[in-house]
C-alpha cells in the first residue's frame, strides 16, 4: 500500500528540504519506490539539494496544467534505484496549483510508487494547503528554538484541523553540548511542549552542509551522524521500532563528535 | 554538574528553562487563536450551565484567555477571564 507523506514545519530554514531529500533517498535505498514532489513553487530547492538541477525539463505546474504527462515530469535519480523527483516551477507562484490538483496527481502517483514525499513550502498559506491536501501522514520538522517550536505547534493545529491525523515530530539540528549545559531545549522539553510523537532526532552535523554543497544526500555517508539519524527515521517510517540515538549520555556523544570532526577536547 | 555549580553560585535560570517557560505561555495564546471555535464552544457551554441558575445577557458575555501573576507572585500563569452580565437570578435554580 502506498503512502503520501508531507514534510512541513511552518518556519522556513529548519530543514524540510534537506529532510525530504535524505528520507526520500533512504526510502529508495531500502527498496521502496519513492517520488519526491517539491511544492515550493517560485522558490524551488529540492532539485539542487538532490543534485538534479540540470535534468529539469517539465515541472509540477506543467503536470497539473496538462502541458506534459506525469511520466515526462518524473526525473529519475540515476544514482539510486527507484528514486524520482517532480520539481517545482520556478517562474510561477503558489496559486498556480490547487489542492484538488495535488490530490489527483498523488492518486495517480500512488499507482506507481510506494511512497510519495511532499516537500512543503514555509508558511501556512496556499502552498501549505496544496502540500497537505493529499497527505496520509505528516512529518513536522522543528529545531530546538522558540520560533521553530512555536511555528511547529501552529502547524500541528492546522494539520489536525485539516484532518491529517497523528503528525510526527522530527527534531533537527540538536546540539548535545548545548543541551547539556542547559542552553538548548532537550528532546523531552520539546516533546513536553508539543505533545506529539517523535519520529527522529537529527544532530547538528557539518556533513549536511558538505553533502548539500555536493548535491549528495548525507544519508549515503556512513560516517555522518546526521546520516545515521536519517537512516533510523526511514526505518521508523517503514514501521520498525528503532531506539533513539542517545544524546544525553554525557561525554560519549560529545567526544565522538569531537573525534569525528578532529577537534581536541579542551 | 554544571547545573549544581550554578545553584551554588546563585546563577540565574538556564536559558533553555527561560525558553520553555516563554514558549508555554505564548502557545496558550496561539492555541486559543488557532481555533476561534474553541472559545465559542467554551462560551456556549458556560452559558448553558449558568442559565440553569440565572438570566444572563448572552450578547454581552465576554471570554478570553489571558495571563496573570500566580498567587505567590513568582511566575506568570494562564487565566480564563469571563465577564458575564447577569440580568436576573432565579430563586429555585432550574
Amino acid at each position: 500500500m502506498s503512502e503520501v507523506i508531507v514534510i512541513t514545519s511552518g518556519k522556513g530554514g529548519v530543514g524540510k528540504t534537506t529532510s525530504t531529500a535524505n528520507i526520500g533517498t533512504g526510502l529508495a535505498l531500502s527498496g521502496s519506490k519513492t517520488v519526491l514532489i517539491d511544492t515550493d513553487i517560485g522558490l524551488r530547492n529540492l532539485d539542487v539539494v538532490m543534485g538534479l538541477e540540470n535534468r529539469i525539463v517539465y515541472d509540477l505546474v506543467d503536470v497539473v496544467e496538462g502541458n506534459c504527462r506525469v511520466k515526462q515530469a518524473l526525473i529519475k535519480d540515476k544514482r539510486f534505484d527507484g528514486l524520482y523527483l517532480i520539481p517545482a516551477a520556478q517562474t510561477r507562484d503558489k496559486t498556480a496549483v490547487k489542492p484538488e490538483q495535488m490530490i489527483r496527481l498523488c492518486d495517480e502517483l500512488r499507482e506507481e510508487f510506494d511512497y510519495v514525499l511532499i516537500d512543503c513550502p514555509a508558511g501556512i498559506e496556499q502552498g501549505f494547503r496544496n502540500a497537505i491536501a493529499a497527505a496520509d501522514r505528516a512529518i513536522v520538522v522543528t529545531t530546538p528554538e522558540v520560533s521553530a517550536v512555536r511555528d511547529a505547534d501552529r502547524i500541528i493545529g492546522l494539520l489536525e484541523a485539516n484532518e491529517v491525523r497523528n503528525p510526527k515530530l522530527l527534531i533537527n539540528r540538536l546540539r548535545a553540548d548545548m543541551v547539556k549545559r542547559g542552553d538548548m531545549m532537550s528532546i523531552d522539553d520539546i516533546i513536553d511542549i508539543l505533545a506529539i510523537g517523535l519520529i527522529g532526532v537529527i544532530p547538528d552535523d557539518e556533513k549536511i552542509v558538505v553533502s548539500t554543497n555536493r548535491g549528495e544526500p548525507a544519508i549515503c555517508d556512513s560516517k555522518s551522524l546526521a546520516g545515521q539519524a536519517f537512516r533510523n527515521v526511514v526505518r521508523r517510517i517503514k514501521g520498525e521500532e528503532v531506539p533513539f540515538m542517545s544524546f544525553s549520555e554525557d561525554q560519549g556523544f560529545v567526544m565522538k563528535l569531537k573525534k569525528l570532526f578532529g577537534l581536541k577536547a579542551n | 554538574m554544571l547545573l549544581d555549580l550554578r545553584k551554588i553560585f546563585g546563577r540565574s535560570k538556564s536559558s533553555k528553562d527561560v525558553a520553555k517557560e516563554r514558549l508555554k505561555l505564548v502557545l496558550i495564546h496561539d492555541r486559543a487563536n488557532v481555533s476561534p471555535q474553541f472559545l465559542e464552544m467554551l462560551k456556549s457551554e458556560i452559558i448553558k450551565v449558568i442559565t440553569n441558575y440565572m438570566d444572563v445577557d448572552e450578547s454581552a458575555l465576554e471570554i478570553q484567555l489571558t495571563k496573570t501573576r500566580s498567587d505567590d507572585g513568582q511566575s506568570v500563569v494562564p487565566a480564563l477571564y469571563a465577564n458575564i452580565p447577569i440580568k436576573n437570578i432565579r430563586k429555585s435554580g432550574k
